[in-house]
């Protein structure tokens, strides 16, 4: 019986296993916190001051003016759809044999290291950076827009699309090479079953993304609706701006019902 | 039908998973591989159709030299081999029937296959093949939808569709419970015998093995140690193929179906190659 009275204790072992180091990190941390809010200089009156202006600032945004602009405003969300729509399309279309490159498991290690190189390239660089180099190349307007889209596009879709060949079921692959099919049957009825899915919804997801970042590529000369909103606060007329916000709010959260329900859909 | 000479694998591991493999199967004959996990049956088979390259050797199919083939070749000779895998290995998103029709993709052009135009002659075979396993109100289901003897029925189906000269079988049964996989071997093994089929089964399971096959190769280490009957599997062949160990039970129930096998004990063991 006396082995049964000694009871056996049981901690979850630390994530760091040294104790010194361990105690040393929370020291450290505390150390540095204290220093932070030391050097932190708080200028309450201009705290006051400032909240007070916000509050006449968000103020100016209400009641949303929809209707003395509504003419530019039109132009601009369809021309922000219009770029959204191309350069999604076009983006995915040419990321397709750029991820199909990248796929560790289907290329061979030359065309790897180039198609690698191009979705580093093309993701290095965010839209906005994208969007200042080819309104410089092609000048202002929707077209600029579009390209720096379409670029964004292809670095993200090619990466992920390489990304979920590498992580396809080989046993599904392999059984389709078994019986003697060509390359792009054994794309067809091995890789794209197994990765269509997941590329739809993903498709759909980039349509949103591009939705937004066309309102940014605008502010930088892009055109599409991010011109129209940056033009209203130009001229001071938040009422505009705000509606057009409110707009934007909508199409993205419609975009994103819908590429739920699509997602469901196609599983 | 098929003719191994001299087969050998190094992975890149530095394994050597198949040590200088000898191997003739004529046609019409199914044989059993059994052995140890890691003994080199999957890699064998694998060797055949070069979904796994070997490192040297040669490998006849008819007149067929396989080791030596350009992809286009390859994919001929592929097509005139049907494979059935341990995992079914269906296309889990495509329906039965693009499954089963998948068989024919070495025969039919690409364009065919992208818009699902298989010629009529296929798609009756598809759906005889299909009733024949007892799945033909099934077509149009999704692979993944159907449980796991159900999904090695349709396995069985598009190997079969190839219209093969052999069948490459791993594992059929791995995943399977006991009835199914007597279910499925006897009719992987009805299947050969109707259509003078050869084919190699590779199989952990003695006593599935011995059921159905009618000649029994054992592998261990990559090397061939036993090839004969399955009436002269004994303790002692059992031991040399998988390590000591308790026998007398796989072997208890053959022997009441053969009881002839105490006399030609003696001489089985001669049969014996020794072990390198």
């Amino acid at each position: 019986m006396s082995e049964l009275a000694t009871t056996r204790r049981w901690k979850r072992p630390p994530f760091i296993q040294n104790p010194t180091l361990r105690r040393g990190l929370w020291v450290g941390a505390a150390i540095y916190l204290a220093l932070a809010f030391g050097t932190m200089e708080v200028n309450w009156e201009r705290v006051a001051e400032g909240t007070e202006r916000g509050q006449r600032f968000i103020a100016a945004f209400f009641p949303p003016d929809f209707v003395s602009r509504w003419d530019s405003i039109e132009e601009g969300i369809m021309e922000s759809l219009w770029m959204t729509i191309t350069s999604t399309v076009v983006g995915i279309i040419l990321s397709v044999p750029v991820g199909l490159g990248a796929a560790r498991n289907l290329s061979w290690r030359p065309v790897y290291l180039f198609c690698r190189g191009i979705l580093a390239v093309s993701r290095t660089f965010p839209e906005i950076i994208l969007a200042i180099f080819f309104v410089k190349l092609f000048g202002f307007g929707p077209f600029a827009g579009f390209l720096a889209l379409s670029v964004g596009t292809i670095g993200f879709y090619g990466k992920l699309l390489a990304e979920d060949i590498e992580d396809m079921d080989p046993v599904q692959a392999e059984a389709i090479k078994a019986v003697g099919a060509r390359w792009l049957q054994w794309l067809n009825y091995a890789v794209q079953p197994q990765v269509m899915p997941r590329m739809i919804g993903l498709g759909i997801y980039r349509l949103d993304i591009n939705f937004r970042e066309s309102a940014v590529v605008g502010i930088v000369g892009g055109g599409g609706i991010g011109a129209t909103l940056l033009t209203a606060f130009d001229r001071y007329e938040f009422d505009s701006a705000a509606a057009i916000l409110l707009i934007i709010i909508g199409i993205v959260m419609a975009l994103e019902y819908t590429s739920g329900y699509i997602r469901k859909w196609v599983q | 039908m098929l003719r191994i000479e001299n087969l050998e694998k190094f992975y890149p591991t530095g394994d050597h998973a198949l040590k200088s493999v000898h191997l003739e199967i004529p046609q019409g004959q199914v044989l059993a591989l059994i052995g140890p996990s890691g003994a080199g049956k999957s890699t064998l088979i694998r060797c055949v159709n070069r979904l796994v390259e070997p490192t040297s050797g040669s490998v006849f199919l008819g007149d067929l030299e396989l080791t030596h083939l350009g992809s286009s070749d390859l994919r001929h000779a592929r097509s005139r081999m049907g494979m059935i895998f341990q995992e079914y290995a269906l296309v889990e998103r495509l329906s039965v029937m693009e499954n089963v029709l998948s068989g024919r993709l070495g025969y039919v052009g690409f364009w065919r296959s992208f818009f699902r135009q298989f010629p009529q002659s296929d798609i009756d075979e598809a759906f005889e093949l299909l009733e024949r396993v007892g799945l033909d109100h099934m077509a149009d289901k999704r692979a993944d939808e159907l449980s796991g003897g159900q999904r090695q029925r349709v396995g069985i189906c598009r190997a079969l569709i190839q219209n093969p000269d052999l069948l490459l079988v791993d594992e059929p049964t791995a995943s399977l419970d006991p009835k199914t996989s007597r279910q499925i071997m006897r009719l992987i093994c009805e299947l050969c015998e109707e259509r003078q089929l050869a084919a190699i089964i590779n199989i952990h399971d003695v006593l599935l093995a011995q059921m159905f096959a009618r000649r029994i190769v054992g592998l261990q280490h990559g090397t061939i140690v036993y090839d004969g009957p399955p009436e002269d599997l004994n303790p002692q062949v059992l031991t040399q193929i998988y390590g000591e160990e308790d026998w007398e039970a796989t072997i208890e129930k053959v022997k009441d179906e053969d009881q002839e096998l105490d006399s030609e004990l003696v001489d089985n063991v001669t049969k014996l190659k020794p072990v390198s």
